[in-house]
């Protein structure tokens, strides 16, 4: 495979897209993109680029969603065919999009005031333009953006970022060739009061060198 | 491209001595707002997690209180009562307060009740108890009245209605206990952001011919709904000779709209989309005056030319939008 020729940290100490191992990529936020939603935002992270657009709080489409004392938060997330993932298309009910899903609702739902919000539904709807890895994160940040442009009632920002380790050194907000060969740790925090929502990789790694770490990575967004 | 910094609040960043604000300004605050450096008055917040730096304050909408101290939840403006602080977000849903004029289509036919979408964050509620039926306004509701309401309003028409109640979860009942009030019909629907539509003496605004044979009749939506329809000549409306108290809840549209009248009522809601487009409040002076305008100019729609748009914009609400 191609990938495992790929020299992730050179002699010069740069990655293959010639970014410091702290570095993140070019990074653009939009809000408004979407005049019809309530809210909406495009986020755009080196190649990755994420469209989010919320509905709410509005009246639970399926009756099963309702909740009588606070909002039910429904994530919906598709990936455009031309998003260059690499697989095959991907539909609606896909595991790993369900994944990406469920983990947005996970980090915002102890973040939105939603005990305001009784028997309403608060829908966001994340679109994958592009992707190049990173795609939980930046939909983390554009739902974040989103949520704001709705005027929804947020405890704190949620920003979020990932970090890979190569070695001993750790990489600030991989790309998609990064993601594939080193273990991954996506972390979203609140900025305000340094609280964590989530955490979330698939190897084990140290977590106080990460959460230094994601402050670097919060100034830096 | 730009990034988010967090920007110290109630600095005087501002070279606008008043921050935009879609808001009408009581007298006094806007006195207050002259008469004070303090700009801790109103300010635009945009750093959501900023304490707003003051001691024994109250949180309103919009904040939520830790360690003492009034945090704000959403990005928009302060607006400050005394001790009571809240903010005010920038864009969001239609909230609902007793008294408000609305326009709302019907979701389902209940047992004596309706169901309406008034763009609100729960589906308001119709009591049967609370409309008027064919027949007077004193009139008892009987079974036989609940067993015809879809003879009445089925789903989705349209209506217009006030703002009664609030039920405990905060969802809205609403009532149509005037005249004035009722199923929607011979007309367009327009949907704004509810930001744009001010708090008026009277909702219901009718702009005389030459706009179309009959003028044309406008109703402001406090939820950002607005209907655009033929208008009602001064002896068809309610206490008029002709007023027609039976075709209330009638399906039909008058056969007699001519031609002209829907050009007039395009015209007009084209006007609307163009003030709403560049974010202006709507109100009925305005829109008098933008179709009085478009009128000298020989326009007689239903486009309104793009650079007619932006000299209207530019003359009336003094917008210049030459450079967007």
């Amino acid at each position: 495979m191609s990938s495992s020729r790929l020299e992730i940290l050179n002699d010069g100490g740069l990655r293959h897209d010639a970014r410091r191992p702290y570095e993140l990529r070019s990074t653009s936020f939009s809000l408004g993109t979407h005049p019809t939603a309530d809210g909406s935002s495009t986020v755009t992270q080196g190649l990755t680029s994420v469209s989010v657009t919320v509905f709410g709080p509005r009246e639970p489409k399926q009756r099963a969603g309702v909740t009588h004392d606070r909002a039910s938060i429904v994530v919906e997330v598709g990936v455009a065919l031309w998003a260059g993932t690499g697989a095959q298309r991907r539909t609606r009910g896909d595991k790993r999009l369900m994944e990406v899903g469920a983990a947005i609702r996970q980090t915002f739902e102890p973040v939105i005031m939603t005990q305001l919000y009784p028997r309403s539904e608060i829908f966001i709807n994340v679109q994958v333009i592009s992707a190049d890895g990173g795609i939980l994160p930046s939909s983390i940040n554009a739902t974040t953006l989103a949520l704001i442009d709705a005027g929804i009632s947020l405890l704190d920002y949620v920003t979020s970022v990932s970090i890979g380790l190569h070695l001993t050194q750790p990489l600030l907000d991989l790309s998609a060739p990064e993601e594939n060969d080193l273990p991954t740790l996506v972390v979203a925090s609140l900025p305000g009061s340094g609280k964590i929502t989530l955490a979330q990789m698939e190897t084990r790694l140290h977590v106080d060198r990460f959460e230094e770490m994601l402050l670097l990575g919060v100034e830096a967004g | 491209m730009f990034t988010i910094s967090q920007r110290p609040l109630s600095s005087a960043l501002w070279s606008d001595p008043v921050p935009p604000s879609t808001h009408r300004r009581h007298p006094s605050e806007l006195a207050a707002l002259r008469g004070t450096d303090d700009r801790m008055d109103v300010d635009v917040d945009d750093a959501d997690h900023a304490d707003l730096g003051v001691g024994s304050s109250l949180g309103g909408h919009g904040t939520y209180v830790e360690n003492d101290q009034v945090v704000s939840s959403v990005t928009g403006t302060i607006e400050r009562v005394n001790k009571l602080i809240s903010v005010k977000p920038l864009k969001s849903r239609y909230i609902p307060e007793v008294g408000d004029l609305v326009i709302g289509r019907i979701v389902e036919v209940g047992s004596s009740r309706w169901r309406v979408d008034a763009n609100a964050r729960q589906d308001a509620v119709l009591m049967l108890s609370s409309v008027n039926l064919p027949g007077g306004v004193q009139r008892r509701k009987i079974e036989s009245d609940a067993l015809k309401m879809r003879e009445f309003l089925a789903e989705g028409d349209l209506l217009v209605a006030e703002v009664q109640a609030f039920f405990g979860d905060g969802a809205i009942s609403l009532h149509t206990r005037s005249l004035r009030y009722g199923k929607l019909r011979n007309g367009l629907l327009l949907s704004l952001p509810p930001r744009l539509i001010r708090r008026l003496k009277s909702h219901f605004h009718h702009i005389p011919p030459p706009c179309g044979p009959s003028g044309v009749d406008v109703i402001l939506g406090l939820n950002g709904l607005v209907w655009v329809a033929a208008g009602t000549g001064e002896d068809r409306r309610e206490g008029g000779e002709g007023f027609d108290a039976e075709g209330v809840y009638s399906d039909k549209n008058d056969v007699r709209n001519p031609p002209s009248s829907r050009t007039a009522i395009s015209l007009v809601s084209n006007l609307i989309n163009l003030f709403a487009a560049h974010n202006v409040p709507l109100s009925d002076t305005l829109l008098l005056d933008a179709h009085a305008w478009v009128h000298k100019r020989g326009v007689i729609g239903p486009d309104v030319p793009r650079d007619v748009g932006e000299r209207l914009l530019a003359e009336l609400v003094g917008v210049d939008v030459s450079a967007d």
